[in-house]
């Protein structure tokens, strides 16, 4: 069933890595990607992947879980390790038929799925361990001096946020349609490509109406309580930065600091 | 004879191996025979719509068997394709299913996929129609233009256009007027009546389910926690209320009158029931004890 897809899923918890503020999250995220990307010999990944597992542990977040949301990139990942394999010139160590696997070859390829892989891995504890309510906040709350540039922040934000809340929604709609349709025998597992693609219409068509009155029904009851965007608009949870995050932040700038220099000495 | 439906030991887990895993039914045992108007009944959460998704085979069970006149609905892709279609199944708020142009062509959906000819089509469609009470206009209308009850007939006419064995119904009346139930509910007592079919409805209001079905099932926790006739399992009042059901209002007075020492019968679930019942009464002279 779709529902089972963990894809971006928040999974509930109350860790040290829960508990941070979503914007250090945020902001601990984008350190980590930076750091990632700097990383360049084995000592720079070596770190990363310390740094990583540790958040992990930290989060209390099954192994399991993590493997299989990385499942549906594995085809990604593959691709990457082969073309880096067999496309990287220099010192030749097999070479058979037009190919040729080289050491720098199979170090790149080595280097390269470690980074795709704890890039994706990296950014899901981000929303394993992060409410996408708690994210829009922080994402509100950090791009909000934008909102001196008259850039609609508020309402970009409680769009995200909308959408976050309707796909758990949709999802189980769409379960309902299938479950509906299938009921009347409808297959959607036979057929060449066009009559699968003809097979999504009797979904797809009830699917969009429920959308759009369910976005109709949603601006009615937001208008009837005075919703007028976010001119004056206080929060029920207000972000407030403690100690833990300062101290989080201080160790990502740490790490960040750490990955530059071991960039310069190419390890 | 075998009974139509069987589960035997049927259980069924949601999300098996994630932190979501959650035991929807277990061990459940029932046979449900031809001709029978059953009323499933237990409050949000009890497993009714994972039971009855199991009946045509959209669900798998986690462990047990679902038997339809006595195979293994699983035994084959052929097979499980094939209960679909005698097993129809009516969801909650079926009107949320419609996408064709016309009521018709929606009407005509199942009949098509069960791979039937162009006239046998359109016979069963027009007979479902008149089933459940839509004209030939409003078969030529869009669908989405037709009023909430009218939609919720022409949901309901594409799985009888089916035409199959067992109807089950998930709470076919919900959100309709007093006068809507009625009608809805006439219409499957006439579906039934017409084909000999056995009906399945899952309802919350026990005042329909008492005036409708021969047979109840109790459903609490994913267990069956009772079943029998509608007279035998209203007896139990304190019991459904423990388990967050109810007696019809009808009974329930009668229940209170019996407490009080009236010499009343308590399997009274409709007013014309009671009218009777209070003639007699009145008749017979009967006093306080």
């Amino acid at each position: 069933m779709l529902k089972d897809v963990t894809l971006g899923q928040f999974f509930p918890g109350n860790t040290v890595i829960h508990r941070l503020d979503p914007r250090t999250k945020l902001i601990w995220t984008v350190l980590y990607i930076v750091a990632l990307f700097l990383a360049k010999g084995a000592a720079g990944y070596g770190m990363m992947l310390i740094v990583l597992l540790a958040v992990i542990a930290a989060s209390r977040i099954r192994l399991s879980v993590i493997l299989k949301s990385l499942k549906p990139l594995l085809l990604v990942i593959i691709l990457t390790a082969v073309l880096n394999l067999f496309y990287t010139s220099g010192e030749t160590l097999v070479s058979f038929w037009i190919f040729r696997i080289t050491r720098e070859g199979i170090r790149s390829a080595i280097f390269m799925v470690l980074r795709i892989s704890m890039l994706v891995t990296g950014t899901f504890m981000l929303t394993y361990t992060t409410s996408p309510i708690a994210l829009t906040d922080a994402l509100e709350n950090l791009f909000g001096p934008l909102k001196k540039l008259h850039v609609p922040v508020h309402e970009l934000a409680m769009m995200m946020c909308i959408a976050l809340r309707f796909i758990p929604t949709l999802i189980e709609e769409t379960d309902k349609i299938i479950a509906a349709q299938k009921a009347r025998g409808a297959d959607f597992e036979s057929g060449n490509l066009l009559a699968r693609a003809k097979a999504m219409v009797p979904i797809l068509v009830p699917l969009f109406i429920s959308a759009f009155r369910r976005a109709d029904e949603l601006a009615t009851a937001m208008e009837c309580r005075c919703y007028h965007g976010g001119e004056g608009r206080t929060r029920l949870h207000q972000l407030r930065y403690a100690r833990r995050d300062v101290l989080a932040l201080g160790l990502g700038t740490v790490v960040l600091a750490a990955a530059i220099v071991l960039r310069n000495y190419g390890l | 004879m075998n009974p139509i439906l069987e589960l035997q030991n049927l259980s069924h887990l949601y999300s098996a191996g994630t932190p979501f895993e959650h035991v929807a039914l277990q061990d459940v045992n029932l046979k449900i025979e031809r001709g029978e108007f059953l009323g499933l009944i237990g409050h949000t959460g009890s497993g009714k719509s994972t039971l009855i998704q199991h009946l045509n085979g959209l669900l798998q069970p986690t462990s047990g068997r679902v038997l339809f006149d006595g195979e293994d609905i699983w035994k084959d892709k052929k097979f499980t394709r094939q209960v679909r279609f005698r097993v129809g199944l009516v969801f909650q708020y079926p009107e949320a299913q419609l996408f064709e142009e016309t009521a018709y062509r929606d009407i005509a959906f199942g009949p098509k996929n069960m791979g039937l000819g162009e006239d046998e089509i359109h016979e069963r469609v027009l007979r479902a129609a008149g089933f459940v009470g839509i004209s030939q206009a409003e078969l030529e209308r869009s669908p989405f233009d037709l009023s909430g009850g009218q939609k919720r007939r022409v949901a309901i006419a594409g799985v009888i256009a089916m035409q199959p064995d067992v109807l089950i119904l998930d709470e076919p009346t919900a959100g309709l007027d007093p006068a809507g139930r009625e009608s809805i509910l006439q219409n499957i007592r006439d579906y039934q009546a017409a084909q000999n079919a056995t009906v399945i409805m899952v309802s919350h209001s026990m005042e329909e389910v008492a005036a409708n079905v021969s047979r109840l099932i109790v459903m609490n926790g994913g267990h069956v926690a009772m079943t029998g006739t509608p007279q035998e399992v209203f007896r139990h009042a304190q019991e459904l209320e423990r388990i967050g059901l109810d007696v019809p209002e009808l009974t329930r007075v009668f229940l209170e009158l019996r407490r009080r020492g009236l010499d009343v019968p308590t399997a009274v679930f409709t007013p014309q029931q009671a009218a009777q019942v209070i003639l007699q009464l009145r008749q017979g002279g009967a006093r306080h004890a």
